[in-house]
């Protein structure tokens, strides 16, 4: 995604003071730090119609970002996650696959995977988790399976999804049928996929 | 009935609480940044507890249908750490944040040089931020604690509007009043001051510029005694009207000043990722 996609989307007003947040973010780095928690009262919470999936402070929040220039972008993005509240937490988590950064913000997955808050593990599991070891990204989409996300949220989903990730879902699934509790269906349906999968592959 | 508690430090209440204040009423609170008991040595723990406090804490709130907001400081018991004094050079970041709506809490303790400084920095980080402040006030020495603090608040020249000075009782309360400021109590089960006796104060003083709060935390402390309240006001004579008033459109009045109060629940707003996430069990 390129940064016009973001903001395009955006209402006027917020278009206008995006582009003068952004202009004051090129001529001084340093100003991210001001401008990125006020985004949201600038720009309003509301979802935007043109961009399913984006709110009209995450995307003003990743043009921000991407404003950054390319030798402290990853130090900044550190920063604003280090210091943000959960919505800018958030906005700066789905703003990582834009920008030049490689696997620098790797970190910042690992903090949000490690927190309880289901807006912070969502947003660790889009594109940016392609940057995630295979073990760190299977306990991930488990955690999401436990706190009743969406699995439809974690991207690449059954590309990634292995033998082993099978088995850890079979052990959670065994676990809730002992328990008399039902398992997601979208949980479900993935381990059916899998054991099918798996089943094509012995035969 | 709707209720707003304008004090309340939920980091130390369990989720029962969160229900039984959601079942009572209670829509919406804020919890001042203050000391947790065990006293903090770094600077580090305080940005943590900033951190849950908009982070965590609010996302806590939201699953029972409670909006949360904070205020931050560096709270007078611990200013007079020379370990925590560095506190003050962070706070700018988080007065910026969207659910900060005021400074505080801030104030005296023991009334110590160290007190003194921190609070008057810290009502000038309220100007520059344009929130307001939340003062409280001491327990130990309170009359007089609580006109030495009138004085720095005079002096520093943010308006009188602006403020709250908390845990007022029936000898503090006059001279608060006077000054301009808001006057804040603290319903507690023993100590601060008891449903009755707020009820009189209402009757004598009148429920403008008013706030009532449980402020409970981890002490002997009751997260229901601002319905408690109510209904006693109820009881007495008072109307629904002056009811709301006080716990609810006067918090939001004083609070409001910041600016950046958001009572709209705008969690429903955000999509799938929140439908079907009630409370979380903590499975992970």
């Amino acid at each position: 995604m390129k940064p016009d996609e973001l903001r395009a989307p955006l209402p006027p007003a917020a278009v206008d003071w995006v582009d003068e947040a952004v202009r004051q973010v090129e001529a001084d780095p340093g100003a991210v730090a001001r401008l990125f928690p006020r985004a949201a009262r600038a720009c309003g919470r509301a979802p935007l119609a043109g961009l399913p999936g984006w709110t009209a402070d995450e995307a003003a929040r990743a043009l921000l970002l991407a404003a950054l220039p390319g030798d402290r972008v990853a130090a900044e993005a550190e920063r604003l996650y280090r210091y943000g509240d959960a919505n800018e937490k958030r906005a700066v988590l789905r703003a990582l696959p834009l920008l030049p950064i490689g696997d620098a913000a790797v970190p910042l997955l690992h903090d949000a995977i490690r927190t309880n808050d289901t807006r912070l593990v969502g947003a660790a599991l889009g594109p940016y988790a392609a940057h995630l070891d295979a073990a760190t990204w299977r306990q991930a989409v488990l955690k999401c399976v436990f706190m009743g996300l969406p699995l439809s949220i974690v991207d690449q989903l059954d590309a990634r999804a292995d033998e082993e990730l099978r088995v850890m879902l079979a052990g959670l699934a065994e676990e809730r049928a002992a328990a008399g509790r039902p398992m997601a269906p979208d949980a479900t349906g993935l381990l059916n996929r899998l054991s099918g999968t798996a089943l094509r592959k012995e035969a | 009935m709707r209720i707003f508690d304008p004090h309340i430090h939920m980091t130390s209440r369990t989720t029962d609480d969160y229900e039984r204040m959601a079942a009572a009423g209670v829509r919406a609170l804020v919890e001042p940044a203050f000391w947790l008991g065990q006293p903090r040595t770094s600077v580090g723990s305080f940005t943590d507890y900033f951190d849950a406090l908009v982070g965590w804490e609010p996302f806590r709130a939201s699953q029972f249908g409670i909006r949360h907001h904070a205020t931050i400081a560096l709270n007078p018991k611990e200013a007079n750490d020379p370990r925590c004094a560095d506190v003050l050079e962070v706070l700018p970041r988080y007065l910026e944040k969207d659910r900060v709506v005021a400074v505080g809490e801030i104030g005296y303790d023991s009334m110590t040089a160290e007190e003194e400084t921190a609070f008057a920095a810290q009502l000038q980080l309220a100007i520059a931020h344009e929130l307001p402040a939340l003062v409280h006030t001491p327990h130990r020495d309170k009359a007089r604690g609580t006109e030495r603090s009138i004085k720095v608040v005079a002096e520093s020249g943010i308006e009188p509007g602006r403020v709250a000075i908390d845990h007022l009782n029936e000898v503090t309360v006059r001279t608060v009043k006077e000054s301009g400021c808001w006057a804040g109590f603290s319903i507690y089960p023993d100590t601060k001051m008891s449903p009755p006796r707020m009820v009189e104060i209402l009757k004598e003083f009148g429920t403008d510029r008013v706030l009532v709060n449980s402020a409970a935390d981890w002490g002997r402390s009751d997260p229901l005694l601002t319905r408690e309240t109510a209904d006693l006001m109820l009881a007495q004579g008072f109307t629904e009207d002056d009811v709301d008033l006080v716990f609810w459109r006067n918090p939001v009045e004083f609070y409001g000043q910041s600016g950046k109060l958001e009572l709209e629940d705008d969690q429903a707003e955000r999509g799938p990722l929140f439908e079907g996430n009630s409370i979380l069990r903590g499975g992970s």
